[in-house]
Formats: structure tokens, C-alpha cells, sequence
């Protein structure tokens, strides 16, 4: 039986983690790549990294970042921040990415989708989307979640499925650092608009709000979150044995 | 020495990667001579049946690989490099595979219940045909996850299964015949699971 993702998210700056990590045992709490197998040992299904480097000298740092990782940690890698063009998609996959996750990017050119699941498959595009309630209505919003694009936004993810995006990753602005659960609603709309994985992220506080997801919509294949994994609230073996105790299948 | 065909398909850097880390020196090549010097030879594939296959033809390296599996070389077929070892794929057409193993590669609509995403995406588990444990998954459990992405699976095979994964219905999720093998599942993004598989197939006799 397919399992349930769990997907911590890693924010990478000029070469380092941000976000604070507290984690004994590490030696190099900002490291990504010490990081990341930390996160493999413990069980995490797969990892995002997120660049939001602001510095040339960190987009520098970034792809060898990258490389380091990928060589030493052998389950799949997302890689999204800053992806605007072919050209992106090329060079974070020749770094050993295995998906390219695309948001703004996305919304200035829609067609990117389509050009990079023709090149590509549909299994290397993610989108991700920050999805915000406004007068009543699910909007889409880009630039980090600082932008209303005015754009309904179970429409535009299903556009942007069928344009060959082959996971979605819903990011509720409105839920994000609450820690008070995932947005249920949120989710089950667009659950039942795509059949792509659907992968639920922003307001993991607690292993139970994961066991929440999981049972109360099946669609939902995995679940993102970064600092309550960062700071230890939440430790990926002890939410993997609280979710086989539910009865969710899990690695 | 192990050699990684390279025939414009897909990204080679996580499978050399994990190579390297059970402690081989792949060589990246598409030159026969060397894929015909080589030792053992890993058949990778990421996209559409069609657009490998006939790169594989265009390149003359089909002709290669089945004279190289003939004298007995040892092969493993990766995700899309499992299927190209079948007779023939039904991916959006018919196309003519290596033919290395019998059966043929079907769509998995219709054939998963409407309930289940396609692709088959994620983390799913290895189950053996009764009575069959084939030496390339001796380090393997019944149960064990591996990464899973794909929507055709090699279907009227079950002389050549050696594993399969539930998703609805039984998908093949591993081939062997002789020394011709193939994972459909990418043993290099499958943690330690997967390494065992890539180490035990690059230190076995087969």
C-alpha cells in the first residue's frame, strides 16, 4: 500500500539554513547538507529546499549546496525559490533536484508548466501555491505571499494541472505558522478538483495535526512543514509511529 | 566496471551518486566499446517509451545491449530502462522494445480502481510472488518502502516478477530473468533499501 509523504521543508540563504534548527547531536545546525541527513535518518520521506538566497555570492553557493546533498542523500529532493525559466529547471536538475517546484514563476508564465512538463514529464513539475481566504474565496497570491493576484485559486491549480503540473502543493497563508492544524477546507476543495498527489503545508503544530490530515482526508498524500520540524516539536519518528498507531500507512 | 548507459535520457547524477556511495566507479557512457569492456551494465529512462526506444535504435545502441545481454552480461533496467527490456510498450501507441523479457508495458488506467492517483507516486512496499525470492532482493523485507513514479507498468509477465507493490491492483515492481533484471521503482532514491538493491546486483553473480 502507498504510504504517506512527510516532507520537511528546508529555507537555504547564501549557502545556509535559516529559520533557527535545535538539534542535538549536530554539529552544524545550518548546514543544508548535515541537515538534510539528519531529516533521512530520521525517516522523512523526502526534502524541500527552498532558496531564498538574496546575495549573487549565496546563488553561487546554492547549486553546490545542492550537489553535496544529492550525493549523499538518496531519497527524492524537491528544489523551489526563484525558479522562473527552462533554464532553472536545467540547472537545478543537472545538481541532482528530482523536482522543480514553481510558484511565481508560475503566475507571471503559466505556459513554464507546460514547457518544463514537456521536457521534463509531468512528475519533475510541482506547483506550490499560497492560497489565502479574500471576500469568501480561496486566492492565489505570489512574491512569498505578499501578492493578491486576484485569481481564484482551485481554478488556477486545476489550470495548471492540466497544463501538466504532477503535484500540488497547497500552502495555506492563512493557517501558516498558527500551528494550529492544516487547512482542512482548503485542502479538501482542492482535493477534489485534481488527481494529483496533493501535498498539505502551513499549520503543523502537533504529530496530531498530521493524524487529523491524513484521516479526515484521504486525498491528501503527504505533509510538508519546517520549523516545528527545525526546532524538535515535532520528531519525524515519533509522528511516524503516532500515524502507524492510527492506522495511516507511513515508511 | 560498471557502466551507466547514457543515451540522452534522463538525469544520471543521483544514480552515479548512489553508485559511488555502495562503493562503485560508474562510467557514464554511450560508447559500445566501452558499454561492450563493461562488466555490468545499468539501463537508465526517465520520459516517453517511444522518444528512449528510438533514441536507443537511432543511436545503434539497442543492437548493443541485446548482444551484450545474449552473452550473458548482466543488466538492470531502471524505471523506463525496465520497460525498454519488454517486447513492446502501449504508452500512447505501440512500440517495439529490446525484447529482453516477455510481456508488455500497459497504461495503469483501467486498470487501478478510479480511487487511485496516476501516477503512482510515493513510497510504496515490496511484496514477494509466493515462493519466489530472487537473490537481487535478498537484502530486502516483505513490506519494504521504495520511491515509486510511473504510470505504465510491464503487465503478462508473471514468469519474470520478482516483486510487485499494491496499488489497487498488483503492479510489477521488479524483473529477472537470467541476467536481465529490471526495478520499476528507482532503487537510487529508495534510501538504504534501495542501495542494498544497487549494491547486491553490483557484487552478485548473476
Amino acid at each position: 500500500m502507498i504510504t504517506k509523504r512527510i516532507i520537511p521543508c528546508l529555507d537555504v540563504k547564501d549557502g545556509r539554513v535559516v529559520k533557527g534548527v535545535n538539534f542535538a547531536g549536530l554539529q552544524d545546525v545550518s548546514s543544508p547538507v548535515e541537515l538534510a541527513e539528519y531529516y533521512t535518518r530520521s525517516g522523512a520521506d523526502e526534502l524541500v529546499f527552498y532558496d531564498i538566497t538574496a546575495s549573487a555570492e549565496g546563488r553561487g553557493l546554492f547549486p553546490d549546496i545542492l550537489r553535496r546533498t544529492a550525493s549523499r542523500v538518496f531519497i527524492p529532493l524537491t528544489v523551489g525559490g526563484g525558479i522562473n525559466t527552462l533554464e532553472d529547471f536545467d540547472r537545478v536538475l543537472k545538481c541532482g533536484a528530482d523536482k522543480v517546484s514553481v510558484n511565481s514563476g508560475a503566475i507571471r508564465n503559466p505556459d513554464l508548466i507546460r514547457q518544463a512538463a514537456l521536457r521534463y514529464g509531468s512528475q519533475c513539475v510541482v506547483l506550490s501555491a499560497d492560497v489565502k481566504r479574500v471576500d469568501g474565496q480561496f486566492r492565489v497570491f505570489g512574491r512569498g505571499g505578499r501578492d493578491d493576484t486576484g485569481m481564484e485559486a482551485i481554478g488556477w491549480i486545476k489550470h495548471c494541472v492540466d497544463l501538466g503540473a504532477g503535484e500540488v502543493v497547497v500552502n495555506s497563508i492563512d493557517t501558516d505558522g498558527v500551528k494550529g492544524g492544516f487547512d482542512l477546507e482548503m485542502l479538501a476543495a482542492v482535493c477534489q478538483a485534481v488527481k494529483v498527489p496533493v501535498i498539505a503545508s502551513g499549520g503543523a503544530g502537533r504529530a496530531e495535526d498530521f493524524v487529523r490530515l491524513f484521516q479526515t482526508l484521504p486525498g491528501v498524500d503527504a505533509g510538508l512543514a519546517a520549523s516545528v520540524f527545525h526546532f524538535g516539536e515535532i520528531a519525524i519518528p515519533h509522528l511516524k509511529a503516532q500515524l502507524r498507531q492510527a492506522g495511516i500507512s507511513v515508511r | 566496471m560498471i557502466a551507466v548507459i547514457d543515451y540522452g535520457v534522463g538525469n544520471l547524477f543521483s544514480l552515479c551518486r548512489s553508485l559511488e556511495a555502495v562503493g562503485q566507479t560508474p562510467v557514464v557512457t554511450g560508447d559500445p566499446a566501452v558499454l561492450r569492456r563493461a562488466d555490468k551494465l545499468f539501463l537508465p529512462g526517465v520520459g516517453a517509451f517511444a522518444d528512449a526506444a528510438e533514441k536507443l535504435r537511432r543511436t545503434g545502441l539497442d543492437r548493443v545491449i541485446r548482444e551484450e545481454a545474449a552473452q550473458g552480461k548482466p543488466i538492470l533496467g531502471i524505471c523506463l530502462g525496465m520497460q525498454l527490456l519488454f517486447e513492446e510498450s502501449r504508452e500512447f501507441g505501440t512500440w517495439q522494445g529490446l525484447g529482453l523479457l516477455p510481456g508488455k508495458v500497459v497504461p495503469m488506467e483501467g486498470v487501478v480502481p478510479q480511487a487511485y492517483k496516476i501516477p503512482h507516486i510515493g513510497w510504496n512496499g515490496l511484496h514477494f510472488p509466493a515462493g519466489r525470492r530472487h537473490p537481487l532482493l535478498a537484502g530486502v523485507e516483505e513490506g519494504d518502502c521504495v520511491y515509486f513514479v510511473h504510470s505504465f507498468y510491464a503487465a503478462e509477465c508473471d514468469d519474470v516478477v520478482i516483486a510487485t507493490a499494491e496499488y489497487g491492483a498488483q503492479l510489477t515492481a521488479a524483473v529477472a530473468r537470467g541476467n536481465v533484471m529490471g526495478c520499476q521503482f528507482h532503487p537510487e532514491k529508495s534510501g538504504t533499501v534501495g542501495l542494498t538493491i544497487l549494491k547486491t546486483f553490483c557484487e552478485g553473480e548473476w
